[in-house]
């Protein structure tokens, strides 16, 4: 079980290192809250529950969008990465630790993201809950493999949204479907099929991307 | 000499499509009796085979991408870039001919609730950040991989769009119904003309790949030999 415990090491260590800087998650925590707020302004009074849902749903992938541009800032200022890739481990254990760090720092914004949502606009349901699981693995996964790829490339930050946001299109349809339908499962098993396809598609092609 | 070869092939792709597409054109008009209620259905026979030739280009490129993926040969970067060059240029027109379809036939020149349509928006902004992805990274091995590995992202994308777009009739935009999308059934003989206008413009789509192949691979041989001689 060495990949699992590479796996493991890598994801303690960008637990830690949040741990102890607090770069990103009260970044994005912050971020979520005022994007809400802002969203309160944008809604007409008479706009109902179900546009609260869609906006819920923008929220959530731009505050993942956050948390992706600095995924590898770390590995990028102190050159880890050129390391990481010589360590004798699989490459895509790299992607799955790192996958793992940004699922965790998504779901302690939503932690403080959905009670926002169900305070200010509507309630937060099972189905809703469920499905932005599902679609938080799904943006952890697509995100991270796009977000090494922008780190190679000389725009970065600017190039993470454009490659990022057709990708997540899908996500935002099972998302919003599965909140607002009367027969929320197909939706939320669109989003189990988009998480198995990419998550599966992300970890074989990882080590292409990072590889000189 | 490889040149003179490709330029030949080049000539006879294009003549070929010239050809089938000026008879496509020409049946499509002059053949097949008019649709009742539907003045601008001619364009089908435009509109069908362009996206048909853009999902073949975006296949190709990715086809290509594997092979580069798999057999690390350098040369399958070009040819996968190209491919899909091709197909954003088929895409934009898909999305030009249907949104004057959309106008004709419910008089306005953009509609949610067109499966193609709408899919092809998400392709075009998929495919042009393809572009934004090779322009901001420095050529090398790295960044044929990448381009590869997002390519290959590009088809699997396609099928699960197309089904999100599917899914997200239901509860998002209900809008107008468009039932019978296709128009009338296609009969034999529709179906030849089709065949015959998507028969050229895959030729097209190959002539324009080859000849922009060829384009590409002598810019790169000439910026090698400048970089040699500097």
């Amino acid at each position: 079980m060495t990949y699992l415990a590479d796996v493991a090491a890598l994801a303690r260590k960008d637990l830690l290192l949040e741990l102890r800087s607090r770069d990103t998650v009260p970044a994005m925590l912050l971020f979520v809250v005022s994007t809400l707020v802002v969203f309160n302004f944008a809604l007409p009074a008479d706009a109902g529950t179900d546009a609260a849902y869609g906006l819920l749903w923008i929220a959530l992938v731009f505050t993942a969008l956050l948390g992706l541009t600095r995924a590898f800032l770390a590995e990028r200022e102190q050159r880890i990465l050129d390391a990481l890739v010589l360590t004798p481990c699989d490459r895509s254990a790299i992607w799955l630790g790192k996958g793992v760090a940004v699922l965790a720092f998504l779901v302690l914004a939503e932690a403080v993201a959905l009670p926002a949502f169900d305070l200010f606009f509507a309630p937060v349901t099972a189905e809703v809950v469920a499905a932005v699981l599902l679609a938080d693995v799904g943006l952890a996964a697509v995100g991270t493999l796009l977000a090494a790829m922008a780190a190679a490339s000389r725009a970065r930050e600017l190039l993470l949204p454009l490659l990022f946001l057709p990708l997540v299109i899908p996500i935002v349809v099972g998302g919003v479907g599965a909140s607002i339908a009367a027969d929320p499962a197909r939706y939320l098993g669109f989003l189990v099929l988009y998480d198995l396809v990419f998550a599966i598609l992300s970890w074989a092609s990882f080590e292409y991307v990072v590889t000189e | 000499m490889s040149t003179s070869l490709l330029n030949n092939r080049a000539f006879v792709l294009a003549s070929a499509a010239a050809s089938l597409l000026l008879a496509g054109l020409g049946l499509a008009l002059l053949w097949i009796p008019e649709v009742e209620g539907d003045p601008a259905f001619p364009i089908f026979y435009l509109h069908v085979p362009v996206a048909l030739t853009a999902y073949a280009c975006f296949g190709w490129g990715a086809w290509k991408a594997l092979r580069l993926l798999w057999l690390d040969e350098n040369r399958y970067d070009l040819e996968s870039y190209t491919a899909i060059h091709m197909g954003v240029i088929f895409g934009i027109l898909t999305l030009v001919t249907g949104s004057i379809w959309a106008k004709f036939t419910w008089g306005q020149w953009w509609v949610w609730s067109s499966r193609q349509l709408v899919l092809f928006l998400v392709l075009f902004l998929f495919y042009a950040a393809y572009f934004m992805l090779r322009y901001s990274t420095d050529p090398g091995p790295r960044r044929a991989r990448m381009s590869a590995v997002y390519a290959l992202f590009g088809v699997v994308l396609i099928p699960v769009s197309f089904l999100a777009i599917r899914l997200a009739e239901d509860v998002i935009h209900p809008g107008p119904i468009v039932t019978s999308r296709e128009g009338p059934q296609m009969t034999g003989d529709l179906f030849f003309v089709f065949c015959v206008s998507f028969a050229g413009m895959l030729a097209l789509a190959a002539a324009l790949y080859t000849n922009e192949l060829t384009g590409k691979r002598l810019d790169s041989s000439l910026r090698e030999l400048r970089e040699s001689l500097e």
